[in-house]
């Protein structure tokens, strides 16, 4: 008991940092004139979230467990949750873990919305789509309707990057295009920042995955070598197909297949073993390098290429449970995948959780964009998208010299 | 008086100023620059879209000198920065009507 409550206190502060290292990876990877836009609306998800997470957020995403669609308030504002309990605690400590995932999850999105979003539109979206889109969501997979079916999803490769990921895309049809995009170029103005953000988040994903076991036992030390293959299979998978295709290995390659393929193994890591991380990380990386391609193909302008690395390599990672799952290793209530036996049946569990999720997340968000539309505008001033938001929106610049 | 502009790449900026130190030159201001020549930009793929960047650095060496330094000295700054290849940039050569040394108030060729 005592190892689980250590490793799950580790775990917890290990996925809190997280959200700076996607604020890096984004920061890095957006214009010099609007990296401190980029990394406030990730740290606005670390001011904002944790407050509303104890006070309805946890309760509702989780008790009572036996609701399928959505939970109540039996837990709210920490009622009940205390260290004196049975559990010593131990409850308490999974409403913190969970939190830093409710942190995440919209700050995700941030990308997408990069360099054109008012920041006050910001401010009041990502905390109210954190309680109507990932709250039931969390609690549809976690303990919901989608549980009950029989899908899996051990981190959050549905709940969280394929929730995270299809909401970027409703946010950026409503928010329209970029000025001068796909046209005028844009490329990453801190290539070393981006660097810097990845490794935090791989280090970070060690506390999401393998704590996401809710215990120190087997089943977190194989989500952390799970974690640990895909990412690296992943990442090398982008950089050799950016190799042949582009010519150059590049750092920015390496950062974003090490990141589709965290994205990833997420659903699968505590469900797949021996070599099966390799495989998923590989495949993640190859079709994810062709993914973030379409945005120009189809006409989105998802700036940062949330759509392309969570969106897609959440839901291939989730799909890829259905061929990959072993319960030989996890326990027989988890249904096996089809390379162990285990038929289609999981498979099409994962096609439908993945389905209701995307379905649900999208029409909520764009509504919930429209009517931000309607009221308080999402769209900065055009003088202020071509003079930068930091100065507009912050009275801050990153560079001063 | 000339004043000797040379725009050149930036790698070459060292042996630049050691030979014109050599030449026994007593100081050069230099600029870092950007702008495009005949060697024009080149590309940077991020993620697969190909970006074009128009401008290449360069350091831009300014010095004046006596008259009668100017055939030796750009041909010094020539011969430094020269590498054969497109993008090595341009000297040019200026009259200057007058110049000052602030600290002494010294004009004209006794400022060089």
């Amino acid at each position: 008991m005592e190892g689980n409550t250590a490793w799950v206190l580790v775990s917890a502060a290990l996925v809190l940092f997280m959200t700076p290292g996607l604020a890096l990876f984004y920061g890095g990877m957006d214009r010099s004139r609007n990296v401190l836009n980029m990394l406030l609306m990730n740290f606005w998800c670390l001011l904002i979230i944790p407050v509303l997470w104890v006070a309805f957020g946890y309760s509702l995403a989780q008790a009572p467990f036996e609701n399928s669609l959505i939970g109540g308030f039996d837990n709210a504002f920490l009622k009940d949750m205390t260290i004196t309990g049975e559990d010593g605690g131990f409850g308490l400590l999974v409403v913190a873990f969970l939190g830093m995932l409710a942190v995440i999850t919209p700050a995700l999105i941030s990308g997408a919305v990069a360099d054109r979003m008012k920041f006050s539109a910001w401010a009041i979206f990502a905390p109210v789509w954190m309680l109507l889109v990932f709250v039931p969501v969390f609690k549809w997979v976690y303990g919901g309707w989608l549980y009950e079916r029989g899908s899996l999803d051990f981190a959050g490769g549905t709940a969280i990057h394929v929730n995270a990921g299809i909401a970027a895309l409703a946010c950026v049809y409503v928010l329209g295009k970029r000025k001068g995009w796909p046209k005028e170029g844009q490329p990453p103005h801190n290539m070393p920042m981006v660097m810097l953000g990845t490794g935090i988040l791989w280090l970070g994903w060690f506390g999401f995955n393998a704590g996401s076991a809710l215990a120190a036992n087997g089943t977190a030390i194989q989500a952390f070598m799970n974690t640990f293959l895909a990412a690296a299979a992943a990442g090398l998978a982008w950089a050799v197909v950016e190799r042949i295709r582009d010519g150059h290995f590049t750092n920015l390659g390496a950062a974003s297949g090490i990141v589709a393929g965290l994205v990833a193994i997420t659903p699968g890591a505590g469900f797949v073993a021996g070599m099966s991380p390799i495989w998923i990380g590989l495949i993640a990386g190859v079709i994810c390098c062709y993914a973030v391609g379409l945005k120009s193909k189809i006409g989105y302008d998802d700036a940062l290429d949330v759509v392309g690395v969570h969106f897609v390599g959440g839901l291939v990672g989730s799909l890829l449970i259905g061929f990959f799952s072993d319960p030989d290793f996890f326990g027989t209530d988890v249904m096996a995948g089809i390379f162990y036996g285990g038929g289609a049946k999981l498979l099409v569990e994962q096609a439908i959780a993945n389905g209701a999720t995307i379905v649900y997340s999208f029409a909520v968000t764009f509504a919930l964009m429209l009517i931000l539309k309607a009221t308080i505008g999402v769209r900065v001033d055009e003088e202020v998208e071509v003079g930068g938001l930091d100065q507009a929106l912050h009275a801050e610049t990153a560079y001063n010299n | 008086m000339k004043l000797i502009t040379a725009v050149v790449k930036p790698f070459r900026l060292d042996e630049v100023k050691d030979a014109l130190k050599s030449a026994g030159v007593a100081g050069i201001t230099v600029t870092e620059v950007q702008g495009f020549g005949r060697q024009a930009g080149h590309t940077e793929v991020y993620r697969g879209t190909e970006y074009q960047v128009d401008f290449v650095p360069k350091a831009r060496i300014e010095l004046v000198v006596d008259d009668d330094d100017v055939a030796n000295l750009v041909s010094v700054i020539t011969e430094a920065a020269k590498t054969g290849k497109i993008g090595d940039g341009k000297i040019w050569v200026t009259s200057v009507d007058s110049l000052l040394r602030i600290r002494t108030g010294e004009q004209g060729p006794d400022a060089v």
